[in-house]
């Protein structure tokens, strides 16, 4: 087997690994902040509803944390297995991030055994909650540091090389390069964004079930404004993030938009098909990528023929870059129909039809999240460290990544599957209803 | 002290820490399911649940601290052993995936007690301190082997060494040992009698097995790789001590007295050879390719991350004394009587 077949073949696993780790990693990061939300204001408020809601939700998290920890450890090895030459690189320059998200997860992985293992041990709600605060600190480090690794990767600094050796390495000026602030910002933002909207989607399945208990309504109503709220965030940051492209890595907008040559009062291009370099069937809306890009309608977008061909990423990542942005619009300004007609009590928010589509925004970020992954990703390439190390040079020379694919495609399926029918048995075999009479009868007071 | 060795030193220590847990970790899950099999069933299953679930995941990033450290400190082994290590170490990850969602699914998830998925679990116990030791005896040398530019693992000479099937039989026993005499004080903290006297007496049995295994792999090296061999002999007094404490351990166990020291004792026994055996593996990460002073990271890299080391450590040793006093030293939580499980 020839070179450029295992990059081929690193390439599939190392996108299957991450496309399925970033699943519960997304959900990871977020969930701990919405079960925090919860508790508060249930302690706050003094509510059962929102202390159970929080228990619930706890319930679940460690299930997808289980898995996040288990893929997690399957990426982080797999980085030297299959990218054995990157890492190698990677390892004299940008190791420091990597070194301290483990002491991230030391963190998040203890304080959560503490946190799941203690419920109602201590008298005072609120030393409880306390726990949580590592817990979630934790996960948004550990996103921080792994997304500093991959914006070096876009955009590499704190280091020259001579004679392929390492001189003049900087670790704090790798840590700190451009894309960091963007990518981080906006990786956060979306992470809590998605797990609010999956958190809804679960209340909405259970509201289309048939049920009307007002714990659903005060789970959806509350999962739906912090949806919003990290919805307009992430538009926001995502506004950003093109221009950061605009900046430091032209090449990856212009073929996101199909944008050739290097003009000003530049539209942003939505679908459509490409016919040589003339989109057909497109919606064009004008001046929206100069916008996009540097703030100014006239503004000049550098274009596509300004680079070699042998540089230049795949164009079907246009498709990609509608995705996420489509999703991330549609989005933002559904959850503010819900949040306004919900707090103006309008007739629609309770239709049915209306709670099919809260039930589609969960599964609609996930989608953003792995189109926006790969967008970034694939728009990378063919550089697996942009301008220095190309991603087929990269790879492992070993002949056995067919096989690890096969094996790995398993283990995903088992674990997918897993998750799904976990979770499901879990809230069926005690249902909410069930729950709260139990402690109602518990604690022989009625709370609400 | 130079850079090289202060860092090889710590991630050893890691490396030494998750041996130890992780033995705990995977020999309960086999005890678990060998009583499941001879139908003493859930003798064990109470203890494994309350002392094993809440730090499972502790425990795996022990491991990943140290594989990432390694190439944080160490890059170029990621050329050697990366490359070498595919189908190792993806068979140790899948079996390392049994476990975690093990602990998601059936402990604390929907507390699925199929049978199947506990013999897997406790099978899984055994087969992973199988399929990541032979690392050790390819750290050796005449096993990674060059083809042109590119390393490539030689399985055949490898399967068919006795020093690694040593290592593999002496990472069995030792897990299983490890893990005995750990759990026979945990439930004797428990105030469980029939747990304490089954562990009890699994780990009277696997001490022999442990230490026959130990002292016969010193022998294959001297036919495998002398040099190292005869490094391990200059160390022969810290060997004596381990030995030493060995009979401690064992001497307590048979009078059952003191289980904590019995323990603490243990530790000292493999916190000694294992420090014995790096030492003498000085200065080579891989015979005869790799030492730790070619392979080093720069020194500016390696600076940072002592620094960011002991800013870790100043927040994971009060975390870890938070979780040890919460699960493992608190007499309501052991014995049972409080579940406070969300
Ligand atoms: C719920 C998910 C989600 C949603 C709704 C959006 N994004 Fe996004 N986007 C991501 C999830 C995401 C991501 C998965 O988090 C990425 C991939 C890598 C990264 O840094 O963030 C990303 C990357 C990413 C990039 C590339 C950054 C880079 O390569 O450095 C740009 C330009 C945008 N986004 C822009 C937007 C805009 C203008 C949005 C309008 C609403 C938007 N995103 C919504
Ligand atoms: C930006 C994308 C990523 C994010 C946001 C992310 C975040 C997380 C989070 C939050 C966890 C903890 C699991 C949980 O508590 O739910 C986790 C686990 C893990 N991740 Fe990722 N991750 C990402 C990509 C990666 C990559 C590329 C690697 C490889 C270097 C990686 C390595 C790991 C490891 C090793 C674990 C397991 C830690 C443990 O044993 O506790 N992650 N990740
Ligand atoms: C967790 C979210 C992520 C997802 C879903 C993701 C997705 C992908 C995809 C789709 C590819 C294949 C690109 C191609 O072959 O065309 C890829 C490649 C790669 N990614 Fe990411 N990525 C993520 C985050 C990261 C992070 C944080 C790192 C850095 C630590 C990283 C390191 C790599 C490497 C080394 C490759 C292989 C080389 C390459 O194709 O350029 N990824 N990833």
């Amino acid at each position: 087997m020839g070179f450029e077949d295992t990059a081929l073949l690193s390439r599939i696993l190392t996108l299957m690994t991450l496309s399925f780790h970033i699943l519960y990693a997304t959900v990871g990061v977020g969930i701990p902040l919405m079960i925090m939300i919860a508790q508060w204001v249930g302690i706050k408020k003094n509510d059962e509803h929102y202390i159970l809601l929080a228990r619930r939700w706890a319930r679940g998290f460690v299930i997808t944390v289980a898995v996040g920890v288990v893929t997690g450890t399957a990426i982080g090895l797999q980085l030297s297995l299959l990218w054995p030459e990157f890492m190698q690189l990677a390892g004299n320059v940008i190791a420091l991030p990597l070194f301290m998200e483990v002491f991230a997860f030391f963190f998040e992985a203890i304080f959560l055994g503490i946190y799941l293992y203690t419920w109602d041990r201590f008298e005072d709600q609120r030393k409880h909650l306390l726990i949580l605060i590592p817990v979630a600190l934790g996960a948004a480090a550990s996103s921080l540091f792994i997304t500093i690794v991959n914006a070096f990767m876009n955009s590499p600094q704190g280091f020259e090389i001579l004679n392929g050796e390492f001189v003049n390495v900087q670790p704090l000026l790798a840590i700190f390069n451009p894309a960091v602030p963007t990518k981080v910002a906006h990786v956060m933002s979306t992470a809590f964004m998605t797990s609010a909207f999956v958190l809804a989607s679960i209340a909405a399945l259970r509201m289309i079930g048939g049920s009307d208990h007002v714990y659903h309504k005060k789970a959806l109503f509350l999962t739906m404004k912090i949806g919003l709220i990290f919805s307009i965030a992430t538009a926001i940051i995502g506004d950003f993030s093109g221009k950061y492209l605009a900046e430091y890595q032209p090449e990856k907008l212009a073929a996101a938009e199909w944008h050739f040559e290097t003009e000003g009062d530049a539209g942003l291009i939505l679908f459509g098909v490409l016919d040589g370099q003339e989109p057909k069937y497109a919606i064009k809306i004008p001046y929206a990528l100069s916008i996009l890009a540097h703030g100014t309608p006239g503004a000049e977008v550098i274009g596509l023929n300004e680079f070699p061909e042998d540089e230049r990423p795949p164009l079907w990542i246009h498709y990609l870059f509608d995705t996420m942005v489509g999703i991330g619009m549609w989005l933002a300004f559904f959850s503010m129909v819900y949040v306004v007609g919900a707090w103006r009590g309008w007739a629609i928010v309770r239709a049915k039809w209306f709670r099919w589509l809260l039930l589609a925004t969960g599964p609609l970020a996930l989608v953003a999240i792995e189109a926006g992954w790969w967008f970034t990703e694939v728009g990378r390439q063919p550089w697996i460290l942009r301008g220095y190390m190309k991603t087929a040079d990269a790879a492992t020379t070993s002949g056995q990544v067919d096989l690890m694919i096969i094996l790995f495609a398993g283990l995903y399926i088992i674990l997918g599957i897993g998750t799904v029918v976990v979770l499901t048995r879990m809230y069926k075999r005690n249902p909410v209803e069930k729950e709260l009479a139990d402690r109602e009868a518990k604690k022989g007071g009625v709370q609400e | 002290m130079t850079l090289e060795i202060i860092g090889i030193s710590v991630l050893w220590l890691f490396l030494f820490l998750y041996v130890i847990v992780a033995s705990i970790d995977f020999g309960a899950g086999f005890f678990n399911a060998y009583s499941a099999f001879t139908n003493k069933q859930h003798i064990l299953t109470g203890i494994i649940q309350r002392y094993l679930s809440p730090v499972w995941e502790v425990t795996n990033v022990f491991f990943v601290f140290f594989f990432v450290g390694v190439i944080g400190f160490f890059p170029q082994t990621a050329f050697y052993y990366g490359t070498t290590l595919l189908v190792p170490a993806s068979i140790a990850l899948i079996l390392l995936s049994i476990r975690g969602s093990y602990y998601a699914f059936a402990t604390y998830g929907a507390k699925i007690n199929h049978r199947g998925y506990i013999y897997m679990y406790g099978l899984s116990g055994l087969l992973l301190p199988a399929s990541l030791s032979p690392v050790l005896a390819m750290s050796e040398g005449g096993f990674i082997k060059m083809d042109g530019d590119s390393p490539y693992l030689d399985y055949l000479a490898l399967f068919t060494s006795p020093l690694t099937w040593s290592i593999v039989v002496l990472s069995l026993a030792a897990v299983l040992y490890i893990s005995a005499v750990f759990l026979t004080w945990y439930a004797s903290k428990a105030g469980d009698a029939k747990a304490t006297h089954l562990m009890r007496k699994y780990a009277l049995l696997w001490a022999g097995p442990t230490i026959i295994t130990a002292t016969g792999i010193i022998f294959e090296l001297r036919s495998h790789n002398a040099e190292h061999y005869s490094r391990l002999l200059d160390l022969w007094w810290i060997f004596g001590l381990s030995f030493l404490l060995f009979l401690g351990t064992v001497y307590l166990l048979w009078k059952r007295r003191n289980y904590g020291w019995a323990f603490i004792l243990l530790v000292g026994q493999f916190f000694t050879a294992f420090f014995a055996y790096g030492v003498s593996h000085y200065p080579y990460l891989l015979y005869p390719y790799l030492t730790i002073y070619d392979s080093f990271t720069n020194e500016a890299m390696a600076i940072s991350l002592i620094i960011a080391f002991i800013a870790g450590l100043g927040l994971l040793l009060p975390s870890l004394y938070l979780l040890f006093r919460l699960f493992l030293f608190d007499k309501d939580y052991v014995k049972g009587k409080s579940d406070y499980h969300a």
